[in-house]
């Protein structure tokens, strides 16, 4: 066969109606073009700045940021340079991204199927939720919610007081926290041992279904695992009942934890904003598995749980990942509106440091540079997690 | 044999209200737990939201302190600073231009959303209808009074925002979609860069770049204002959105169509323009309407670089120190204007898509 | 006899590794009817394709009405005017009426002026038998209707050649005659080049000077249609043979 390609190939000359001639033309315009209105761009923009005396660069990092941070999670203060400035920026806002990813998920979802719900009052009290939150512009809603907390709730002093120890003021929500005792370490550790050990027994259980046909409560005894056993572990520490709990102190509380005002409202906005869209997601995963379906599973006299776990839920799922993934991503790029409240996110934090230093350049690549680095990160994760389903079902 | 069975009513018991109640609300144990539960969540909120909007709220009140003594709603804040929050800056007198305008750009959008319109009339109805609001605004002409841009705010600015922004994305986006899809590896990267960049980054990061980055790009002594900066962001942004949702509309017409075209001989863009866009577009146009509602929403971040739209007017009408903590009531009542606005089109979105689905079948 | 209106010499085609085509040689006569044959995955559909440049060859010569095909813009757009195409999907386009449909063509490739264009299609509507459905989508048409409005079509650009991709493969049984009856009657007008992919062996017998039949890439046997169906020449065409003729 192979002598066959050294046949006579259709003749071709240089010509303009050749569409591979006209191709590289037209590739060779288009990349100039651009080329050229970068070239002005950015020698416009040196010029500029060698006119405004700004120095381009990122040393500027290296430099004393003398500004405080009202919120981090790792210790900052104004002799801290702009670099770990960026840092605590980055982190606040992974912590809040990664939080309302959570939480929106769960709400979301819960939504989601109350949406699809027989029961006429739950499904139409669904319907209103998503319906106002998602119609109604994120950044008012933080804004909303940011004025409840600092304009209704009352001061620390009148705290309101739901649950023992946790006290919600217009200073922000404060939790108790463990204290450093061994017995909670012990309970982490449980924790984490319940989660692998959990995943180990499904493995099995999986491996023993298809040697010997029977089945095991899976579900039950991964709950029980991941929820027993930082109990036992707390046990074991000598079950101490002492927690870090906030007490009232001259105007504030001191002790336990802290969910500021901006973040508690950032938070809030994100996840019931999310939560609206991540339903709609939910809901037409779940409508677009066709009933015929389902009924095929009932015909092979599968029961309702078994056609749910087995059938639907495998195919809801693929659909659903894309377009989950895309309100992640929104999420955490739309955490970029703490700055509107003066929550210490990465936008924030570099606009400051660009209004400081004057690196206007340098402070929104730094934004941009960390947004994709986000994006593409979950992008790929969830791509990666996507054709792992898509193998699975197979 | 051959006689019909007289058809019966269905039993009593699967009809009327008692059995919808109990088919819809007491089903099992566990609609009826749902039920309790639900119906607790409404007791729980509407009568003390009822309560605070409407019986113990104060709509009349001439002063803040009288108002402050209403246990609800102080609906006085809003009625005396309407005007400020739907018009911003804008000349008190003057202020029915940018409610002609704002007026203009409404049925543009109506229009733009009626089937009856899809033709090649729509673009000078545009074309018209910008130019009108652009005159109705700045004025200079036909003796209306010269206001800057500077002085534009509120409702109809946000309007603006959003509605030329979509206008002048969408036939960048459109080419942005088709370079997606070209055959050339180097105008295909290109449009994919730009398009997963933009998506990638906030548009509060496009605001930024716009706010502070653009002056350094451009020759020195040449500048922009800064709405136009805005403006110009938003284009950016919206067109990457744009081009992907038209790009999912490229790929839902099938090969065949593309041949057909070939074996009658028409050339790329005549195949483009008669066959394959005017079929990709009818099916992009729900999606199109709920990025449209994205943009509408996301203008609001223009607060943030200091613009007067309907978000900051409002804001700004809360600065009042003779009215000062009534930003409840404030964002209610904008939340209302946005949900009206967002919410109508929402819903024509899903009636058109239900429309499509059943009349586009082949 | 005149010079062939299509010429392939030494045609080859491979998609990735896979060879489609092998070596087609294939002259085809003015007014010649031809009908290709062959087990699916045979390469019959690519090959006439290729007559339109569809599909790309990348080896041999395929010369259409002493045009041969290369790469250039200008010699495609020729050969597309004068071949003619009925799909087996028959790709009308849904968001014109069948008139649209049928007068885009002459209007924008051959610059026709409208008039003109609505009398040739109604024309060749009536010549299909479906005038009154002229102001119709393709949508609300049944299968057997919208190959017909296909075919009038192609018909529209006056074409030297048609080209027939499985015409009737897609449509449900009690269609297939009235578009049979549509082809037999303009193989029967005479003149028109025809060049068919089909498996309507009846159709074949009344109308073909050829039949073809494809196996593997390949033209493994030609002959006249009686001579065809009843003295087949080799292994692979008898038992293709006994395959569709039960």
């Amino acid at each position: 066969m192979a002598n066959n390609r050294a046949g006579r190939a259709p003749a071709r000359r240089l010509n303009w109606n050749d569409p591979d001639v006209r191709s590289v033309v037209y590739q060779v315009v288009a990349l100039a073009l651009v080329g050229l209105i970068g070239w002005f761009l950015v020698s416009n923009t040196l010029h500029n700045l060698s006119v405004r005396n700004i120095a381009s660069g990122f040393g500027f990092l290296e430099r004393e940021s003398g500004f405080a941070i009202g919120e981090s999670p790792i210790s900052f203060g104004p002799e801290n340079t702009y670099g770990r400035a960026v840092l605590v920026g980055v982190l606040n806002t992974l912590r809040v991204a990664v939080v309302g990813i959570v939480l929106a998920t769960i709400i979301g979802t819960i939504i989601g199927i109350a949406r699809l719900s027989k029961n006429w009052l739950v499904n139409k009290l669904a319907t209103v939720y998503v319906e106002v939150v998602r119609n109604v512009p994120l950044l008012l809603q933080l804004f909303f919610w940011y004025a409840i907390i600092t304009e209704t709730l009352p001061g620390p002093r009148q705290a309101l007081n739901p649950i023992p120890g946790v006290f919600i003021s217009n200073r922000g929500v404060k939790i108790p926290t463990p204290t450093d005792h061994f017995a909670f370490d012990l309970a982490g550790i449980g924790f984490l041992l319940g989660i692998v050990l959990a995943v180990l027994v499904s493995r099995w259980a999986k491996k023993r279904q298809d040697a010997t046909g029977q089945s095991f409560p899976v579900y039950r005894a991964g709950i029980a695992l991941i929820l027993g056993l930082p109990i036992l572990g707390w046990l074991i520490g000598g079950a101490p009942l002492e927690l870090n709990v906030p007490k009232l102190q001259g105007f504030n509380h001191v002790g336990g934890a802290t969910l500021t005002p901006e973040f508690a409202a950032l938070l809030a906005g994100l996840v019931i904003y999310t939560a609206g869209f991540i339903a709609e997601v939910v809901r037409s995963g779940i409508q677009a598995v066709s009933h015929g379906q389902t009924e095929a599973a009932a015909a092979l006299g599968l029961r309702r749980n078994q056609i749910l776990r087995l059938v639907v839920l495998p195919q809801a799922l693929r659909i659903i990942i894309p377009p989950m993934t895309s309100q992640y991503l929104n999420l955490t790029k739309n955490s970029s509106l703490a700055v509107a409240i003066g929550y210490p996110d990465i936008v924030s934090i570099a606009n400051t440091t660009l209004n400081q230093t004057g690196q206007a350049i340098e402070g929104i690549l730094i934004i941009m540079a960390v947004y994709l680095t986000i994006s593409i990160s979950i992008s790929i994760f969830m791509n990666w997690y996507n054709k792992h389903i898509a193998l699975v079902e197979r | 044999m051959a006689s019909v069975t007289e058809s019966l009513p269905p039993p009593r018991s699967t009809t009327g209200p008692i059995a919808w109640v109990r088919e819809r609300l007491f089903s099992s144990p566990l609609n009826t737990v749902l039920t309790i539960l639900a119906v607790w969540l409404i007791l729980m909120t509407v009568p003390p939201f009822i309560e605070w909007a409407l019986i113990g709220a104060n709509f009349t009140a001439a002063t803040s302190q009288e108002c402050r003594a209403a246990s609800g709603a102080c609906w006085a804040f809003i009625a005396e600073k309407h005007r400020l929050m739907l018009f911003g800056l804008y000349p008190f007198n003057e202020q029915w231009r940018p409610a002609l305008a704002a007026v203009i750009l409404v049925a543009l959008i109506v229009l733009t959303c009626m089937p009856r319109f899809w033709n090649k009339t729509l673009l000078p109805i545009w074309v018209v209808g910008i130019i009108a609001v652009g005159v109705l605004m700045w004025g200079g002409v036909l003796g209306l009074q010269y206001v800057e841009n500077t002085n534009w705010g509120g409702l109809p600015l946000t309007l603006i925002l959003a509605t030329v922004g979509i206008a002048f994305a969408f036939p960048f986006g459109l080419l942005l979609a088709l370079g997606r899809r070209s055959r050339m590896p180097a105008i295909k990267t290109l449009c994919i860069m730009y398009i997963e960049l933009i998506r990638g980054v906030p548009l509060i990061s496009m605001l930024f770049m716009a706010s502070v980055m653009l002056p350094l790009f451009l020759p020195e002594g040449f500048t922009i204002d800064k709405l136009l900066r805005a403006q110009i962001a938003i284009i950016m942004f919206a067109a990457a959105y744009i081009a992907e949702v038209v790009r999912g509309g490229l790929q839902a017409i099938p090969k065949g169509q593309y041949e057909g075209a070939d074996s009658l001989g028409l050339s790329y863009w005549q195949k483009m323009g008669f066959i394959i866009l005017p079929q990709a577009l009818k099916v992009v146009i729900p999606p199109m309407v709920s990025l449209f509602i994205a943009v509408f929403k996301d203008t609001s971040l223009v607060v943030i670089i200091g613009i007067y739209d309907l978000m900051q007017s409002t804001k700004v009408a809360l600065t009042d120190p003779l009215w000062r903590g009534f930003s409840i009531e404030a964002y209610v009542f904008v939340s209302a204007i946005y949900f009206i606005f967002c919410y109508s089109m929402s819903k024509y979105s899903r009636a058109l898509e239900d429309r499509l689905a059943t009349g586009h079948k082949r | 006899m005149t010079a062939p209106i299509i010429e392939m010499q030494q045609v080859n085609k491979w998609y990735g590794e896979f060879h489609v085509l092998r070596n087609i040689n294939l002259n085809v006569a003015r007014g010649e009817r031809i009908v290709v044959c062959g087990p699916s995955g045979s390469g019959k559909s690519t090959m006439i394709r290729c007559i339109n440049r569809l599909e790309e060859h990348q080896q041999g010569r395929i010369v259409v009405d002493g045009t041969e095909l290369t790469n250039d813009l200008k010699n495609i757009e020729a050969i597309r005017r004068e071949v003619g195409m009925v799909f087996q999907h028959f790709n009308l386009f849904p968001h014109l009426t069948v008139l649209e449909n049928l007068t885009l063509g002459p209007i924008w490739v051959l610059r026709k002026p409208k008039a003109e264009a609505e009398a040739t299609a109604m024309k060749y509507l009536e010549r299909v038998r479906i005038p009154e459905q002229a102001k119709k989508y393709p949508g609300q048409l049944s299968g057997g209707q919208q190959q017909r409005v296909a075919i009038a079509r192609s018909l529209c650009m006056n074409p030297k050649i048609m080209l027939f991709d499985e015409p009737t493969s897609a449509l449900d049984p009690e269609m297939v005659k009235e578009v049979l009856d549509v082809m037999i009657q303009l193989a029967e007008e005479g003149g028109m080049t025809m060049l068919c992919v089909t498996h309507e062996m009846g159709f074949a017998k009344a109308v073909a000077h050829r039949v073809i039949f494809m196996d593997r890439g390949e033209i493994v046997e030609q002959n006249k249609p009686e001579e065809f169906f009843s003295n087949p020449q080799n292994e692979r065409t008898r038992l293709f043979l006994s395959q569709i003729l039960h």
